[in-house]
């Protein structure tokens, strides 16, 4: 299973399925990482963690516990 | 009647510059009942009878956070005559998710899509007739940076409000074939029970099995059962669970509406936009860390730093418009080569030579205002006596265009009407000391929300949350509660209001409660006296305090993050990070003005009788004598510090004096020294510093750890009492502010008392009552931060 958090920066790939439950995926999938959506890594903070994505046109940071749990194609 | 109109939007998408466009300076702030949220409403210029209702920025109505619950409870109940749906038309795609919940309500919706300059200069179209029959609802283009359409959206919401519950057809249907099947169904089983036009929102929140709307509808058992089963073939069908199925069918639907309504010019597609390329430099892995400095150096130097606009603007208030006066800028000179201030001090060395040679001593010496040492000493002969009563008081208007201060104007026109020393007294140092007091503090609030109002707007606040996320959460905070400890340096009253921009309403919590044991500007006045008293050899004693506030951060952070208070789910770090752009000046101007605002109206009422009360208790006598600074002994304060001294004992200065110190400061934390060297007066020493040492020296047998307890006592425990007021309005809830207040009082208290109890028993001291105290008082310390965290609750 690869996830966002697998992914290299630049590299785009289309989200497959969530992990989880609750608040915090319900929360991922209101911005717009849903099943089939499109997203690219954009960049990594300078200390390492959260991450930038960009997911429907504009730009999204997550932690990387939670990109763990969105498995993509 | 009056029409209700909603402002729905998401974050970042214009609504409050649309919101103060349509009202002006209309507004009404508070919060929402029972919570912390802000709560905005105002009255659409030109129409009294339209009131539009700010709801908080959320990206959906999923029950999850405070925001989308107040939003959504207001649209369900309230019930408003219309929605004004702002969107972001740069962002159109997730904007729009929003808007298909929006328009499930039933209830008439003018849908804006804003920055259509952005939009237009791109190149790009966006079809709105499209948009506008798919969700059923009417769609106007605005930029309400430019005030353009703006007004248009409103008219045509007031319009669609007027004509009532005109609702064309159905509201659109989304979903596939299953769902919209199983849809039908639960709309029949709750048929009766809800609003008629809302009853597809509810059908659907129902199939996301919301469990707040379930449990407020009441359905019954055997028809939860029913519905159960409708979801339950869906969701083997689709092979996901009911809330993923509605999401991203959701963002299936507004995909396919996109592919036919939005057309991206050609040109731009495959070209940075200006945001992505300020981006690449802001946020990159070399470069940002850098910035990222520099842009808190910039707080620094607003809030902190001698010389700044926050020191400047405060010593102006305080000393000149609010107190004595001051001179106009560039109109200053020199008289005889000397300037004003140089002119002063000569004057109170004039003063010093007579008053030394009148009492027959050879010396006289002044003393530096803020340690109480002395500052210069010279001999005294008759020749300098006679040359200093030569020497006048120097006129300020002398040395450039001078402007009285309020408090100068307000003294000098009791005197002029002879009213009675305590009366006088009591208007122009109680009254307009108390009122002064609260007005200290605009100028430092205003600059800082200036910068932080900036920070928001063009969007770097939240690159600041992205790039000290790490490091912050380990110990239980936002990467966004840096600012607020950065500006707290300077002064905690800010800092607690800065905690408004860290949206997750725990981590604000912590912020506030963590934010002011940063040792502030007055705090570091009380530093500074008894570093240059006791601690003349320890350099490091002033670096030190802030330290151990760094320390009493990260380590009450791990500690508070464990505790009940606490507990429970960590927060989701799942946010946007939104695109750059210039914020507009009334966009900062509104912002700061309703910080500055909220502050003097509602921190300003509890503040001012507290100023006044405590000032009353120190200058009067329980026979209601004005006993004046010289008599602070027979004084109100020294009496009920008497009362009061048990519970410092442990601490090492259980008398009156100590008890009045600490109590005073609750004024102005600078003001524990001013107190102590005016209770200390008696000892008739040389100077107020050895006066001190002599107080200290009745309080303990070990002054040394006295003075470092009461030091120590006096900067880590509940800021003063503007802060601690702030603190309560921030909270949103007495339950809160008393918890901080308790809980930072238990912190100084505990510190204070570990120090002078295991220094006193390393120093040869013998182990007594309270040394075992003190020891398990930071044993239990000690395990709130290393004791395990809790497993999460579910």
């Amino acid at each position: 299973m690869k996830t966002i958090g697998d992914m290299k920066i630049g590299e785009t790939a289309k989200v497959a399925r969530l992990h989880g439950e609750g608040a915090v995926k319900r929360r991922i999938m209101d911005m717009g990482l849903t099943k089939g959506a499109q997203v690219t890594v954009r960049k990594v903070a300078p200390l390492g963690d959260p991450i930038e994505l960009t997911v429907r046109g504009y730009e999204l940071s997550i932690r990387k516990d939670e990109a763990a749990k969105v498995e993509v194609e | 009647m009056s029409i209700k109109i909603a402002l729905a939007g998401n974050p970042n998408s214009g609504k409050t510059t649309l919101f103060n466009a349509l009202t002006g300076s209309d507004q009404y702030v508070g919060n929402w009942p029972g919570v912390t949220v802000e709560k905005k409403d105002g009255i659409l210029q030109g129409r009294k009878d339209v009131v539009i209702q700010d709801l908080p920025g959320i990206y959906s109505l999923s029950p999850y956070s405070l925001e989308e619950k107040v939003s959504r409870r207001f649209l369900v109940e309230e019930n408003p005559d219309a929605i004004i749906n702002i969107v972001d038309g740069t962002n159109i795609e997730r904007n729009l998710y929003l808007s298909t919940q929006l328009a499930e309500l039933g209830i008439p919706m003018v849908m804006a899509v804003n920055m259509m300059d952005v939009v237009r200069k791109n190149g790009d179209k966006i079809d709105f007739a499209r948009i506008a029959k798919a969700l059923n609802c009417e769609v106007v283009g605005i930029s309400a940076v430019k005030n353009e359409g703006g007004r248009d959206a409103a008219m045509k919401a007031v319009e669609l409000a007027e004509k009532g519950a005109a609702r064309k057809s159905e509201v659109p249907h989304v979903f596939s074939g299953s769902v919209e099947h199983a849809i039908a169904h639960i709309e029949e089983s709750i048929q009766g029970k809800v609003r008629k036009s809302a009853i597809r929102w509810y059908a659907i929140k129902i199939f996301e099995r919301d469990r707040e709307i379930i449990s407020d509808l009441g359905i019954g058992v055997g028809d939860l059962k029913h519905i159960e089963e409708h979801i339950r073939d869906c969701e083997r069908e689709l092979d996901d669970d009911a809330e993923s199925i509605i999401t991203s069918q959701r963002y299936e639907f507004i995909k396919n509406l996109m592919d036919k309504s939005l057309t991206k010019s050609e040109k731009r597609r495959n070209k940075a936009t200006l945001s992505d390329r300020i981006d690449k430099i802001v946020t990159n892995r070399i470069l940002a860390l850098p910035i990222f400095i520099l842009s808190l150096c910039a707080m620094w130097w607003i809030a902190v730093a001698e010389g700044g606009p926050g020191t400047v603007l405060t010593d102006w208030a305080n000393d000149g418009f609010l107190g004595d006066g001051w001179h106009l800028p560039f109109t200053t000179h020199e008289v005889d080569g000397r300037d004003y201030g140089t002119a002063c001090e000569d004057y109170a060395k004039a003063e010093a030579t007579i008053k030394a040679w009148e009492a027959g001593e050879k010396t006289a010496s002044v003393e530096d205002e803020e340690t109480g040492e002395t500052a210069e000493e010279w001999q005294v002969d008759e020749a300098a006596y006679n040359a200093a009563k030569a020497v006048e008081e120097p006129d300020p208007s002398a040395y450039g265009v001078w402007v009285p201060g309020i408090g100068a104007l307000i003294g000098g026109a009791l005197e002029k009407m002879g009213v009675n020393d305590t009366v006088a007294s009591l208007v122009n140092d109680g009254a307009w000391g108390g009122v002064s007091t609260v007005l200290g503090f605009v100028p430092v609030i205003f600059v800082v929300f200036l910068f932080l109002s900036f920070l928001e707007d063009c969007g770097y606040m939240a690159r600041v949350a992205f790039i000290m996320d790490r490091l912050f959460r380990k110990f239980g905070l936002s990467g966004k509660s840096f600012i607020p400890m950065i500006v707290g340096k300077g002064c905690g009253v800010p800092a607690v209001m800065a905690a408004r921009t860290i949206e997750n309403k725990r981590d604000q919590r912590m912020t506030i409660i963590l934010a002011t044991f940063i040792p502030c500007g007055a705090k570091t006045v009380i530093i500074a006296m008894f570093a240059a008293v006791f601690f003349r050899e320890m350099w490091y004693v002033a670096p030190l305090m802030d330290v151990i506030g760094i320390a009493i951060i990260v380590l009450g952070g791990i500690a508070l993050k464990k505790s009940s208070a606490f507990a429970g789910d960590p927060a989701p770090f799942v946010m946007e990070l939104p695109a750059y752009h210039m914020p507009t000046l009334s966009g900062i101007w509104h912002h700061t003005w309703n910080r500055v605002k909220a502050y003097m109206l509602k921190a300003g009422m509890i503040i001012f009788p507290a100023c006044v009360f405590l000032w009353f208790i120190m200058n009067y006598d329980f026979h209601f004598n004005l006993v004046g600074a010289d008599g602070i002994d027979r004084s109100m304060l020294a009496t009920m510090g008497g009362w009061i001294a048990w519970f410092f004992a442990p601490l090492g200065f259980g008398t009156w004096q100590g008890a009045a110190a600490s109590v005073s400061a609750e004024i102005a934390k600078e003001q524990a020294t001013a107190t102590l060297g005016l209770v200390a007066a008696g000892f008739d020493g040389a100077t107020t510093a050895s006066n001190i040492t002599a107080l200290f020296g009745t309080f303990s047998d070990y002054p040394k750890l006295a003075a470092m307890s009461f030091m120590l006592f006096n900067l880590f425990i509940p800021p003063c009492m503007v802060a601690i007021a702030v603190t309560f309005r921030e909270m949103g809830s007495k339950a809160w502010g008393w918890f901080a207040v308790g809980f930072q009082l238990l912190v100084g208290y505990v510190l204070a008392m570990s120090v002078y109890q295991i220094g006193m028993f390393c120093a040869g001291g013998s182990f007594g009552v309270w040394t075992a105290v003190a020891i398990l008082a930071d044993i239990a310390a000690a395990w709130f931060v290393l004791r395990p965290a809790r497993k999460e609750a579910r």
